[in-house]
């Protein structure tokens, strides 16, 4: 099992949400509710527009390559601010190269390569697990002024 | 199933994307797009993204698909009105959009292409350059 951590912030989870991702409908959902629990915590626009679009991007992956999964949404809280933390969820074929593809133009469909390195630039905290024959969980964090 | 309206006008196709753009919609969009430039011989295209909040790796890759087959087809494309907050991410993500021309808005757009694409080189347009001539 490969990982690559950015350090992460200790946090309270103070609401949770589970989206199931089958169908291309269920992703303007997923980006409906995220924007909705954006705004109920108060985040910027631009901050706002990084989340939605890594969301987008990371869920983009989920149907392309895991064959769909699930989307946790947490309102998490450092004591100071509020943040959302999105983990996305599949039962996929795993990546068998992490390292690689965090890279920027790596990319095994025939996409541009920018989904996972760019969705990293995006957030504040990102994180992926992956186990060949088993899925990949990426989670995300984006603080509401961070 | 959601479509995206192309209007004519003159030597120009207008797209104003009004929802937000999902994958399937932004390809049936790309498809659409360069068959009407194909169909009318439009020589310039311009796309209006102010109402769209979102524009991830895949729509941005679209958009500048659309750029390029246009190109090949001898027509310019202008994509206007984007919003600050999707300039920011689209950078951060790594897609710089080379390639593709912009303006501030529809107004500025229309007149970029205008300038772009010798428009009184059609013969339809012949007489509004003798009168503009003659109006000097």
């Amino acid at each position: 099992m490969m990982m690559i951590k950015m350090q992460p912030t200790m946090t309270v989870s103070l609401s949770k949400d589970t989206v199931q991702i089958v169908k291309e409908q269920d992703v303007v959902f997923l980006k409906n509710r995220v924007k909705e629990v954006a705004v109920r915590i108060k985040m910027g626009l631009v901050n706002q527009t990084r989340l939605i679009t890594a969301a987008s991007e990371l869920v983009r992956n989920m149907m392309r390559y895991g064959n769909g999964g699930v989307c946790v949404i947490e309102v998490v809280s450092s004591g100071r601010v509020n943040g959302v933390r999105l983990t996305f969820i599949d039962k996929g074929p795993g990546i068998p190269d992490i390292a690689a593809a965090m890279r920027d133009g790596f990319s095994t469909g025939k996409s541009l390569g920018l989904g996972l390195p760019g969705t990293k630039r995006l957030v504040n905290e990102f994180d992926i697990k992956s186990k060949v024959g088993e899925g990949t969980t990426v989670t995300i964090l984006k603080w509401a002024n961070g | 199933m959601d479509k995206i309206p192309i209007l004519r006008m003159g030597a120009f196709l207008l797209v104003t994307i009004q929802v937000d753009l999902y994958d399937r919609l932004a390809l049936n969009l790309e498809a659409d797009l360069v068959q009407m430039v194909n169909k009318t011989n439009a020589k310039g295209v311009l796309i209006d993204i102010s109402a769209v909040s979102i524009v991830d790796s895949f729509m941005g890759r679209i958009i500048g698909n659309i750029a390029s087959m246009s190109r090949i087809l001898d027509a310019e494309t202008v994509v206007v009105g984007m919003q600050p907050a999707v300039a920011i991410t689209l950078i951060e993500l790594g897609l710089p959009l080379k390639g593709v021309h912009t303006a501030l808005d529809m107004e500025r757009g229309m007149n970029f292409l205008k300038t772009m694409i010798d428009v009184e080189a059609d013969d339809d347009d012949q007489d509004a350059a003798d009168y503009d001539s003659i109006a000097e």
